[in-house]
């Protein structure tokens, strides 16, 4: 499968999705004006990849800072791997956050109220 | 003689507006076209002031946090005054006072609009945090969010985010037109 390695602007984030080697992360800031264009192909892939994904699936969330209307495409995205789960295999998502970013920390932890994927949270140093 | 006069008095008025500024601890005033360039622009520019204050960072972040929203709702939102002009403009307005910063924000609003930005934000300022948890959540989830990115969204998390009620005023500028004011306040400490 083709790989996915966006570099990140200071509106935009980061992407790296590998199906070969396992890599699955998203990190940095999100706030782009149009957010449908930025994750469509982000959202296609991550559909291919559900059709033949792997046994195990662990999801980086590294992000900063993302606005509202990037809150709901990253729904979008969790829902997704939430198939794959329910599909049988193993999908984790790892939420990274910095000590001081209570926020962040908040918002991973409604995404894992509306999502059933198992959520670890990873306290970043600062 | 006339010009010479207007000089003076527009030269007093840079004067005045300094000194209120100075005093107020004004960091930002911009009346104007809001895109993302300018939210790009303006965000940059207060957080490098940020940092250099030596504010604690979630304090930063917020403050950053509740600009893109604010910005983003004036770029996404904002109506004219006439029909043919498409440009979405709006004040923004940042000062820092002893407990808080406050970032002000203003735009044109049609008046067949104000009835639900009203009720919206009548909902977010009647919650609490878990109550605007659950709300943001329920927002989410049902993806009540246009192309655009719902303004509903930007005012639960700015809500959620200061802990501070939203500070607004709708000031009537004709039969059709309205000027909308927000005031969003972040603590501190």
């Amino acid at each position: 499968m083709e790989v996915i390695n966006i570099k990140g602007t200071e509106d935009t984030p980061n992407v790296v999705l590998d199906k070969a080697n396992g890599t699955f992360e998203i990190s940095g800031r999100s706030l782009p004006e149009d957010v449908n264009h930025f994750y469509e192909p982000i959202l296609n892939w991550i559909d291919q990849y559900a059709s033949d994904a792997n046994a195990e699936t662990i999801f980086n969330f590294k992000l900063e800072y993302f606005n509202t209307a990037s809150s709901k495409v990253i729904l979008d995205i969790l829902l997704k791997f939430e198939e794959i789960f329910e599909s049988g295999k193993s999908v984790k998502i790892k939420w990274h956050y910095h000590e001081e970013e209570e926020d962040m920390l908040e918002a991973g932890e409604e995404y894992a109220d509306i999502v059933e994927i198992p959520f670890e949270y990873i306290l970043l140093p600062d | 003689m006339n010009s010479v006069k207007e000089n003076q008095s527009f030269l007093d008025f840079a004067y005045q507006l300094y000194k209120t500024m100075k005093t107020n601890e004004i960091s930002l005033v911009y009346e104007g076209e809001v895109t993302q360039e300018i939210t790009k622009t303006f965000t940059s520019l207060t957080e490098k002031s940020l940092t250099k204050s030596a504010e604690s960072n979630q304090v930063q972040r917020k403050v950053f946090n509740v600009m893109v929203e604010c910005l983003q709702n004036i770029s996404k939102h904002a109506d004219t005054l006439s029909e043919d002009d498409e440009e979405r403009r709006g004040i923004v307005m940042v000062s820092k006072g002893e407990e808080s910063y406050n970032i002000i924000t203003g735009n044109i609003i049609k008046n067949d609009k104000v009835a639900e930005l009203q009720s919206t934000l009548e909902t977010v300022n009647g919650l609490d945090k878990e109550g605007l948890s659950e709300l943001y959540k329920k927002q989410i989830k049902e993806g009540r969010i246009s192309d655009k990115g719902g303004a509903g969204l930007g005012l639960i998390d700015i809500a959620k985010k200061t802990g501070s009620k939203l500070t607004y005023q709708f000031k009537t500028l004709n039969e059709d037109r309205s000027f909308f004011i927000l005031t969003s306040t972040i603590k501190r400490n």
